[in-house]
């Protein structure tokens, strides 16, 4: 190293970085997805993780089964209300740092599915970071979500995680509603949710 | 099983001989027969001694708000002969409040989950059965959900559930 008039000249293979900036680039650089396969989503899921559309490429090199091994949880299909305490479930057992994509619109608003088992979003209930719309997606749609959640990751990820620490600092999502009661099974007696659905429904209108 | 269906007129004046059908009908090729609900696994016990040894499938239909309808359940039993190919559909309708048959599982093991799917939708509770919980639905769910009472997008329990957000995982 030499000193030129006060400018630190480096060599050619010594860079300068930020830990920050460092820890995202291999953080984004080796995603390895927890494939959440439910629906068709997970067809599509499956053919850009095969050999044409190849999703390797982006280091999303081998599709751990177990949440203990991943990074990016991928939901891929509809979720229903008896498969979400099984989703959440994962979703914790999973290390930090963790992402998730919402896959295809049925985990992202429910779809074409408005029925009484269908979750209508999981982002509902969990943390979701990016979101393709599609019925389903094709693989380049979801190669093209990997992407810009790599663009996220470094542009947002610290090497301590601290961006995981306060739900303050990240944007509240639209539809999360935090139920402050305890939850009962009868949704009947569930205050809140009920005070949710009369609003979404006066805001709808009479339905046929 | 071949392609095209045996005949079952010889089946239908047998049941009929016994039981007295409240009604028959045929049509395409595809024999039904109505029984009294009361009759119903008696008649089944029947046509499973004349051969029927195939149960396909054990559904209902609410005509909650149907023109005409005179009972709100109409519980179906499809059956098949495997070694004749006859089929026949067998209807037998309940009532509110409490709507009750006896269970055919000991006749059919396939009764098993087909009885447990129509008292999860339905509410159709089977005497007999040995194990009649849920089947689709949660285990914690309420109500049956294919009553025609019953709202498409449910009461609100599909939305009953905490919420984790970042700084709780």
């Amino acid at each position: 190293m030499a000193v030129d008039g006060g400018k630190l000249e480096l060599p050619e293979n010594v860079f300068v970085s930020k830990l920050d900036e460092l820890a995202s680039w291999c953080r984004k650089n080796s995603l390895w997805p927890m494939p959440f396969a439910t629906a068709c989503c997970g067809i599509e899921l499956m053919a850009t993780g095969a050999s044409k559309h190849d999703l390797a490429r982006f280091g999303a090199e081998v599709f751990r089964f177990s949440p203990r091994q991943c990074d990016l949880m991928i939901v891929a299909g509809r979720v229903v209300m008896k498969m979400l305490p099984v989703l959440q479930r994962i979703w914790q057992q999973m290390h930090e740092p963790k992402w998730c994509i919402s896959m295809g619109a049925c985990a992202s608003t429910g779809g074409v599915f408005d029925t009484y088992a269908v979750v209508q979003g999981i982002d509902r209930f969990i943390p979701v970071d990016m979101y393709v719309p599609g019925c389903p997606p094709r693989p380049e749609q979801l190669i093209q979500a990997i992407i810009d959640l790599q663009d996220k990751i470094q542009r947002e990820g610290t090497i301590t995680g601290r961006e995981f620490d306060t739900a303050g600092r990240q944007a509240r999502k639209r539809a999360l509603v935090e139920i402050a009661a305890p939850l009962s099974i009868d949704a009947a007696r569930n205050p809140v949710l009920q005070r949710e659905l009369a609003a979404a429904s006066e805001a709808i209108g009479p339905r046929s | 099983m071949p392609h095209t269906p045996a005949a079952v007129d010889e089946v239908v004046a047998d049941v009929s001989a016994r039981f007295g059908l409240l009604e028959t009908s045929t049509f395409r090729g595809q024999t039904r027969i109505v029984v009294r609900s009361v009759d119903a696994p008696d008649a089944l016990r029947l046509l499973n001694q004349l051969g029927f040894d195939l149960l396909v499938d054990i559904t209902c239909v609410d005509y909650l708000e149907y023109k005409g309808a005179k009972h709100r359940y109409g519980l179906v039993y499809l059956l098949a002969n495997t070694a004749t190919n006859q089929r026949l559909t067998v209807r037998a309708f309940l009532d509110d409040p409490d709507p009750t048959i006896r269970s055919v599982v000991p006749l059919w093991e396939g009764a098993n989950w087909l009885e447990r799917e129509v008292w999860d939708l339905f509410g159709i509770r089977f005497e007999g059965h040995p194990d009649l919980r849920r089947l689709v639905m949660p285990e914690e769910f309420t109500a049956h959900p294919l009553r025609k009472d019953y709202p498409l997008q449910g009461r609100g329990e599909r939305h009953n559930f905490p919420v984790i957000t970042r700084d709780h995982s």
